[in-house]
């Protein structure tokens, strides 16, 4: 390992009431992470300095910050990969409220989800036989594509109609529901169309894919939202809803 | 801010709109092309009902496609919500609906 460089981080410390940028200069390693280097000025400069992790290898979905102006997964961005001219500004995920440094309270992401109808609604108990699903079905490849989300909050983060819109419920939440609209042993499919179809719904989605291209685990929320609209659309049409 | 109703009329909207704008664009560039004056396009359209309906429903869809696009604007952008926005939607509805009424009868009237 060498230890030749430094490089300045800035970092966003502060609170629900306002905060700025606080440089810290830390060594730069191989194969260093922006979570390494925030940890490392944890141990070693700023044992106040609060953040989230938990997994550090891009599992959990906890440790999503802003790196030079992109919501990312610190365990998973390499410090060498974002320094630019020996800096990188380090900030708390948009959209959310900052709880203290770089720790957001997420209870309005998560708040969403159960808005979204995130909750799976079960039509068989365990004393049931297991359901068979073929897994080339249709339903079941498109749930497929949306279900690896892992919570991060990057996309929700990254999504300028959140900022815009605060009601709207948002790329992740949006994206959780259109895989229980196509999971063919769930009940809930009316009551969470209808949830998806109000005010703050995937109606106001502007498509720009913002979402889509900063997910870290390159799900497609665009896609799964474009889903809902038409569900939705045609559940109106039929006079379903 | 909108359901899925205003996104349905939306889309209808533009649905409608979009070979209506290429009538309209195709009128256009005939009566330039043909070097036709105010007086000359008054006379073809004047007493048609081909040129009210085709305007008529023009304007309808318009009026419908322009309000919801500016509510959901102002919506983002000025924060209007509620009944402030829903007063807004209709009054933008009516006075595009309103204009664009009173050109139809100019022109065909
Ligand atoms: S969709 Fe992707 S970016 Fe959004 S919360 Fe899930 S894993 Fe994170
Ligand atoms: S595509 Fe929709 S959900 Fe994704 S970032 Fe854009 S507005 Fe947000
Ligand atoms: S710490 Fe778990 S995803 Fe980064």
């Amino acid at each position: 390992m060498s230890q030749a460089k430094e490089a300045d981080l800035h970092v966003w410390r502060g609170d629900g009431n306002g905060g700025g940028l606080v440089r810290y200069a830390v060594p730069l390693r191989d194969s260093q992470t922006v979570l390494d280097a925030v940890t490392w000025i944890q141990r070693r400069l700023e044992p106040g300095l609060s953040f989230r992790f938990a997994c550090r290898v891009g599992m959990c979905g906890t440790c999503a910050m802003t790196v030079n102006g992109k919501p990312r997964w610190t365990c998973r961005t390499r410090l060498k990969d974002v320094v630019e001219n020996g800096r990188v500004v380090i900030a708390p995920l948009e959209n959310l409220p900052v709880i203290k440094d770089l720790a957001c309270d997420f209870s309005s992401f998560f708040g969403k989800w159960g808005k979204a109808g995130g909750r799976f609604a079960a039509t068989a108990t365990r004393l049931d036989a297991v359901a068979a699903i073929r897994p080339d079905s249709r339903r079941r490849r498109l749930a497929d594509a949306g279900i690896e989300c892992i919570n991060c909050g990057v996309c929700y983060s990254a999504c300028d109609v959140v900022r815009w819109n605060p009601a709207y419920l948002g790329p992740a939440a949006l994206n959780r529901s259109w895989t229980l609209v196509n999971d063919e042993r769930d009940g809930g499919r009316e009551k969470r169309l209808r949830a998806v179809a109000g005010a703050g719904g995937c109606h106001n989605c502007h498509s720009h894919q913002g979402c889509a291209t900063l997910c870290p685990n390159e799900l497609n929320p665009t896609l799964s939202i474009a889903g809902l609209k038409r569900a939705t659309a045609l559940a109106v049409l039929k006079g379903e809803m | 801010m909108i359901g899925v109703r205003l996104y349905l009329a939306q889309r209808l909207s533009a649905l409608i709109l979009a070979p209506l704008v290429a009538g309209h664009l195709a009128v256009i560039f005939y009566a330039v092309q043909g070097g036709l004056d105010g007086a000359e396009i008054l006379s073809r359209t004047q007493g048609s009902v081909g040129f009210a309906l085709f305007y008529g429903l023009f304007v309808i869809a318009v009026s419908v496609h322009g309000a919801i696009g500016l509510r959901v604007v102002v919506h983002e952008h000025l924060k209007l919500a509620g009944r402030t926005l829903d007063g807004f939607t209709l009054a933008t509805g009516a006075v595009l609906l309103g204009l664009g009424l009173r050109a139809c009868v100019a022109v065909v009237g």
